[in-house]
């Protein structure tokens, strides 16, 4: 089955422009599903749903959305198989800046809208420093030179990649993304696959439900920062 | 794919077929340094149109179009590389969300494009751009605060004299406050592949040709005739006429 891994922040646009992209596969009857993973509450299932893509949706809930991922790569890829899909789309919004669902050998796909910053590039992180292909959405609400802007600013941090403008709503690009999709390599089992970047340390007192704030009951791997310093940063 | 200037001598669609999978009846051929207009109603296929050109369709898209460069197809590699490059686009709805002064930002795009001298490349954008928009703003002045008509004529000035895309597609310049004219000038001076969507008389009459697009199709290609001529000039005449009485009230005169 081919696998993919599709990341970005909430609202982005990924499901619009997976939604069409997968239409168009399932049009040139190449099946595919998606397995949603999310933080809080999503409704993105009813959306693949009534385009008629099998997907299911899971919610991190209490804890790290990124640990959270990492330990139900094997089941959601089970599940996916379990579809008889030919291509499975990983799609997680639940990243932090500091996390990438990437894995070697997986087709990795970071999705940013024109309309974050132009700082937003360098802010991201590894989701989009490893990503193989960036889809830029939302274009159509900034000028061109915005647009050209920005990609240069992507380009700045990810100097493999190819970027793309996508549009979500009109469906622009999504064919080309589709072409894509269909040509992600083909993946036995995840069982032993590397992630390209170590999910972060979170071992300490807040991990066990702990609400209180103050020294006293910061238990573990806990870090301080120095304020006002130089290396505050 | 980093920036570099892309040159074209002409580009070609060559036909495919209409919504209801007619043949379509023209290839067309686009140069350098020529505007053509497009014309036809809200879902006529406009977009379609370009997202062809954009994605040098390679009679992968619902309309069957095939798309050539310098009259060749484009190889794989090379077509991945320009699909969705070969086009900057204005469109309608386009507003500045970046925090930054309108001379920063223009130096900005030309270092990104690695242009020699970024200054001075940005004063000559923000020189053109206050001739398009008539209503002068300054170096130092916020993109966020641009009125409509500001952040348009920024942005064809831009796209004329900055953009890496040798084809410009413009949507509606004519709803913009900028001197539309002037505009048309500056971008055939750009030596760009032109399009401008438009629903605009003179605009559609000043135009080399007129793509008349239809149920997905482009049905006609119409040159100026010499009767459109004499129209185009009537129509020049009644818009300067009008634009004077705007002034005169703008400024307070009488208009007795």
């Amino acid at each position: 089955m081919r696998l993919v891994t599709v990341a970005g922040p909430p609202s982005c646009g990924k499901t619009s422009i997976l939604t069409k992209a997968c239409s168009d596969l399932l049009a040139k009857g190449i099946s595919c599903a998606v397995v949603k993973f999310d933080c809080l509450q999503t409704k993105d299932d009813d959306i693949y749903a009534r385009a008629g893509i099998p997907s299911t949706a899971v919610l991190s809930g209490g804890l790290c959305p990124d640990h959270f991922f990492a330990t139900n790569l094997e089941e959601a890829f089970s599940w996916a198989e379990g579809t008889n899909a030919e291509c499975c789309i990983i799609e997680t919004a639940g990243l932090c800046n500091r996390c990438s669902p990437h894995m070697r050998g997986v087709l990795g796909i970071c999705v940013i809208d024109n309309l974050m910053g132009i700082e937003a590039p360098k802010k991201i992180g590894p989701m989009l420093k490893l990503a193989d292909l960036v889809l830029v959405t939302k274009g159509d609400l900034v000028s061109q030179a915005e647009r050209e802007v920005y990609r240069h600013r992507i380009r700045q941090m990810n100097k493999k990649a190819v970027i793309r403008n996508i549009n979500g709503l009109t469906g622009q690009g999504c064919r080309d993304l589709a072409t894509v999709l269909s040509m992600a390599p083909d993946i036995k089992t995840v069982t032993e696959m590397r992630l390209r970047f170590a999910m972060p340390a979170a071992v300490c007192s807040y991990c066990l439900s702990e609400t209180r704030i103050g020294n006293r009951y910061q238990k573990g791997n806990v870090k301080k920062a120095v304020f006002g310093g130089s290396d505050a940063r | 794919m980093h920036g570099d200037f892309l040159s074209l001598n002409s580009l070609t669609v060559i036909a495919g077929q209409d919504k209801s999978g007619n043949a379509e009846g023209n290839d067309i051929v686009f140069s350098p340094g020529e505007i053509t207009a497009l014309l036809g109603p809200t879902g006529s296929g406009k977009s379609r149109f370009l997202y062809d050109i954009e994605s040098l369709a390679d009679c992968d898209t619902p309309s069957m179009r095939t798309v050539l460069l310098d009259g060749v197809k484009p190889d794989p590699d090379s077509r991945f590389e320009l699909q969705g490059r070969l086009v900057a686009q204005l469109t309608q709805n386009m507003n500045f969300v970046l925090d930054m002064g309108v001379y920063d930002f223009i130096c900005t795009h030309a270092e990104s494009r690695s242009v020699d001298d970024p200054e001075e490349t940005a004063c000559k954008v923000l020189a053109a751009a206050n001739e398009l928009a008539g209503e002068n703003f300054e170096r130092e002045t916020q993109l966020t605060q641009l009125s409509g008509g500001q952040s348009r004529a920024l942005m064809i000035a831009d796209a004329a004299l900055l953009s890496w895309s040798p084809i410009l597609l413009i949507d509606e310049i004519e709803n913009a406050g900028v001197d539309k004219i002037r505009a048309l000038e500056l971008l055939v001076k750009s030596d760009k592949i032109v399009v401008i969507a438009t629903h605009d008389p003179v605009l559609a009459l000043s135009a080399d040709r007129r793509l008349v697009i239809e149920n997905g199709a482009v049905r006609d290609i119409m040159h100026r005739s010499e009767a459109e001529e004499n129209l185009l000039k009537k129509l020049e005449a009644m818009e300067s006429e009008y634009s004077k009485i705007r002034s005169k009230l703008r400024k307070g005169e009488s208009l007795e």
